[in-house]
């Protein structure tokens, strides 16, 4: 099954790396807050994907079922 | 929609008038409806284990949540069924919704329906264990329904159900589903990310059925006259009543209770009409939308027209200005937030801030400004509240963009006559 990222707004602090890891998915909006394209990561995008979820450091950032996934987070 | 039948119907005369329905019999002082009034008029609540048979009853009646999310009631009775394990009941009579009046009027009146409505519900979902959610600040509320439960337990009208009251914290996000469940939980009353749903983790890890007070108030009803008679009234796509709060320029501000579809006008009628001249309506509280005059004129309470939040109007008359009324609302809006999610912190802050500007004829900020962080909250936070900021943000300016205009150009609106 296909994987997008998502981020959980509540653990999120800001700190940004995702952005600098993935950013043909994440960019950030004027308070440094991720804006996630839920479009699916496939093959190396999805390396990266889980790099960058695994590098966030409150695990604000996941990989889910892309289906699971709605609109912009 | 022809209604559909799945059983005999009590007859006619055995069913209360077309309306008032929910806030039938209650008596001229607004004094609870006891117990045995309750009996007299409406009759044990029909039972015998027939479980998801009221499920069947509640999809072909068609109800859609009260509460603001207008959600398939059924769905969610069959989706909390299905699951594994000993469901969890919580009827959701927080209210954080400052423009709404209409699920205090049901506790603090009718108890003993909202309590048939968690009862029915629980049988039909096969749980043992109800919560009663009220602010904490509602007094009346939680009187009528604790001297409810007690009434109830004494005649053990509810057999192995048991039926608590819990107070929750006075504040605007306490009543989101996940935030109630996470402190029925022992936690703080603010909403979770989710997945996990209620549905699917609710109290105690439980599955977990929340429902709006009014919402289960119908599922009383529907459990006693049959699906054929909730669609009596109402559109075939949204059938049955609603309770609507109407406050602000209007004669007689209050709960009243309306058809589905009922036009606008003649729920004003019904309030005695403006106090003076309406420039327009905000539909669906606080996390509504403005709806200029010409447009209200037209309006039918209806879904399909505009979206009804948690049906609370408000008129504003014509020496106000929209925009510091929206300016205030935003910066409530702002404070009563849970503070967990950045963009929703920030943003809706922002909002704020610009508004009030706006308002006081400040030429900071330009439409574009706002609007951007309009877009930039929406659907950025674990629950909906920035959205519901973003919505009422975005139809001020539209609907007062005139009135925009005028302060942008010159600093002052047209009702800054006061």
């Amino acid at each position: 099954m296909s994987k997008a990222v998502r981020v959980n707004p509540i653990a999120c602090e800001a700190h940004g790396l995702c952005a600098e890891l993935l950013p043909e998915r994440v960019t950030l909006d004027e308070w440094g807050y991720p804006i996630v394209d839920p479009t699916p990561v496939g093959g190396e995008l999805e390396r990266h994907a889980r790099r960058a979820a695994a590098a966030c450091p409150t695990l604000a950032l996941l990989l889910a079922d892309a289906q699971k996934v709605g609109g912009r987070r | 929609m022809t209604a559909i039948r799945l059983r005999p119907e009590p007859a006619r005369d055995a069913l209360p008038p077309t309306l008032p329905r929910l806030l039938a019999g209650i008596p001229p002082t607004g004094a609870p409806v006891t117990l045995d009034g309750h009996l007299t008029r409406y009759g044990p609540l029909p039972s015998g284990g027939r479980g998801h048979d009221l499920i069947d009853l509640v999809e072909a009646s068609g109800l859609q949540g009260r509460g603001g999310a207008a959600f398939s009631t059924a769905t969610k009775l069959r989706a909390v069924a299905t699951r594994r394990g000993r469901p969890v009941v919580v009827v959701n009579g927080a209210e954080g919704e400052p423009a709404s009046g209409k699920d205090k009027v049901l506790l603090r009146c009718v108890p003993h329906l909202v309590l048939d409505g968690a009862a029915a519900a629980a049988e039909a979902i096969g749980a043992r264990e109800a919560f009663v959610a009220v602010a904490r600040g509602a007094h009346a509320e939680a009187d009528a329904v604790a001297e409810a439960i007690e009434s109830r337990r004494r005649r053990r009208l509810d057999g192995r159900l048991s039926i608590r009251l819990v107070a929750t914290p006075d504040r605007f996000v306490a009543g989101e589903e996940s935030a109630l469940v996470q402190f029925l939980n022992g936690g703080p009353a603010r909403p979770t990310f989710t997945p996990p749903r209620p549905f699917e983790r609710g109290v105690g890890g439980a599955p977990t059925l929340v429902q709006n007070a009014e919402t289960v108030a119908h599922i009383a009803q529907i459990a006693r006259f049959g699906p054929g008679w909730f669609r009596r009234l109402g559109t075939a796509a949204e059938p049955g009543s609603i309770l609507v709060t109407l406050s602000g320029a209007v004669a007689r501000a209050g709960v009243y209770e309306v058809a589905l579809g009922t036009p606008l006008r003649d729920l004003l009628a019904e309030a005695g009409g403006p106090r003076e001249e309406i420039q327009a309506f905000l539909v669906g509280g606080y996390f509504g939308s403005w709806v200029g005059a010409e447009r209200a004129a037209r309006l039918r309470l209806s879904e399909a027209d505009v979206s009804l939040g948690a049906r609370a109007i408000v008129a504003l008359p014509a020496s106000a200005c929209g925009l510091a009324e929206t300016a205030r609302i935003a910066r409530y809006l702002s404070d009563q937030g849970a503070g967990q999610c950045g963009p929703c912190v920030h943003g809706l802050a922002a909002i704020a801030d610009a508004l009030e500007r706006l308002a006081s004829g400040d030429r900071t900020d330009r439409r574009d400004r706002i609007e951007r962080w309009v877009a930039a909250v929406r659907g950025r936070g674990a629950c909906h509240h920035p959205d519901g900021a973003a919505r009422l943000a975005a139809s001020a300016l539209e609907v007062f963009a005139g009135e925009a205009e005028l302060h942008l150009r010159h600093g002052r609106c047209s009702g800054s006559r006061r």
